[in-house]
């Protein structure tokens, strides 16, 4: 699944469309302590946080994550907004909880999955 | 890459807005040059954490790097209140940050185990009052 593709399901909100959005998903990651996101993200997940703080984007950036997904009603606050839009990041979100918003990418991942083999 | 390039960057106190230009611009032109993307990575997150602390624990300060063919050799100087414990400092999940920086989702006590994780080489100089500088090497 592509940036672009899970921005069409509309299973999430779109704050911003960044670059790249034909980058495939690795997979869903879930963190809020950005140390351990900077250590610990793999390169082209979907990471799903409730931190809207341009630290956040700032991660993504140098993890090479290919989206940001905000969970719990979480917003980018103003700062972060006008980062996301020089950094060219893609970031959706939803009211759902982490969990919920992960499993979602999950599934259609592995749906996509199946329908490969 | 056949010479040597120096970089150098002043990184601001209490500035988390800044925080991360300069690692972001690091590795912006280590892929320029096409380092191996394991190693940008590895300078990236490195460098990002050295920043962070400096901007959380320090007055600021500043990063030099040196990019050769070899290796990357980052330097971190601040002048800063010195670390009194640097085997405490560096156990994983040990933190001194206060309150307001952990509502922005650091304090994890990740920063100096990231930084060593990552790099292939690390020396911390420190002095109490006086500040601290970390050296640390990336190789290609």
């Amino acid at each position: 699944m592509t940036v672009q593709e899970l921005i069409d399901s509309g299973m999430f909100a779109v704050v911003h469309v960044g670059e790249n959005t034909e980058r495939s998903i690795s997979r869903p990651f879930c963190c809020d302590l950005l140390s351990v996101a900077m250590s610990r993200a793999p390169e082209g997940c979907a990471w799903v946080t409730v931190m809207g703080n341009m630290n956040t984007l700032a991660v993504t950036a140098l993890t090479e994550a290919a989206c940001v997904i905000l969970a719990e009603g979480a917003a980018l606050d103003e700062m972060a907004e006008k980062k996301a839009m020089q950094q060219e990041i893609t970031v959706l979100s939803t009211s759902e909880p982490i969990f919920e918003a992960a499993l979602k990418i999950w599934s259609k991942l592995q749906k996509e999955g199946e329908e490969w083999n | 890459m056949e010479e040597q390039i120096l970089l150098s960057y002043v990184v601001p106190h209490d500035d988390f807005t800044r925080a991360g230009e300069a690692s972001s611009d690091v590795k912006a032109k280590l892929k320029m040059l096409g380092a191996d993307p394991a190693v940008v990575r590895k300078v990236a997150i490195a460098m990002y954490e050295g920043e962070i602390n400096m901007v959380i624990h320090a007055k600021g300060g500043k990063i030099e790097v040196e990019i050769s063919p070899e290796k990357v050799k980052m330097i971190l100087a601040d002048v800063g209140p010195g670390i009194p414990d640097i085997e405490l400092a560096m156990k994983a999940g040990y933190s001194t940050a206060p309150d307001e920086v952990r509502s922005l989702g650091f304090g994890a006590g990740m920063g100096l185990p990231n930084m060593k994780k990552y790099s292939d080489d690390m020396k911390i100089e420190t002095e109490l009052g006086v500040g601290t500088t970390i050296t640390m090497i990336v190789n290609m």
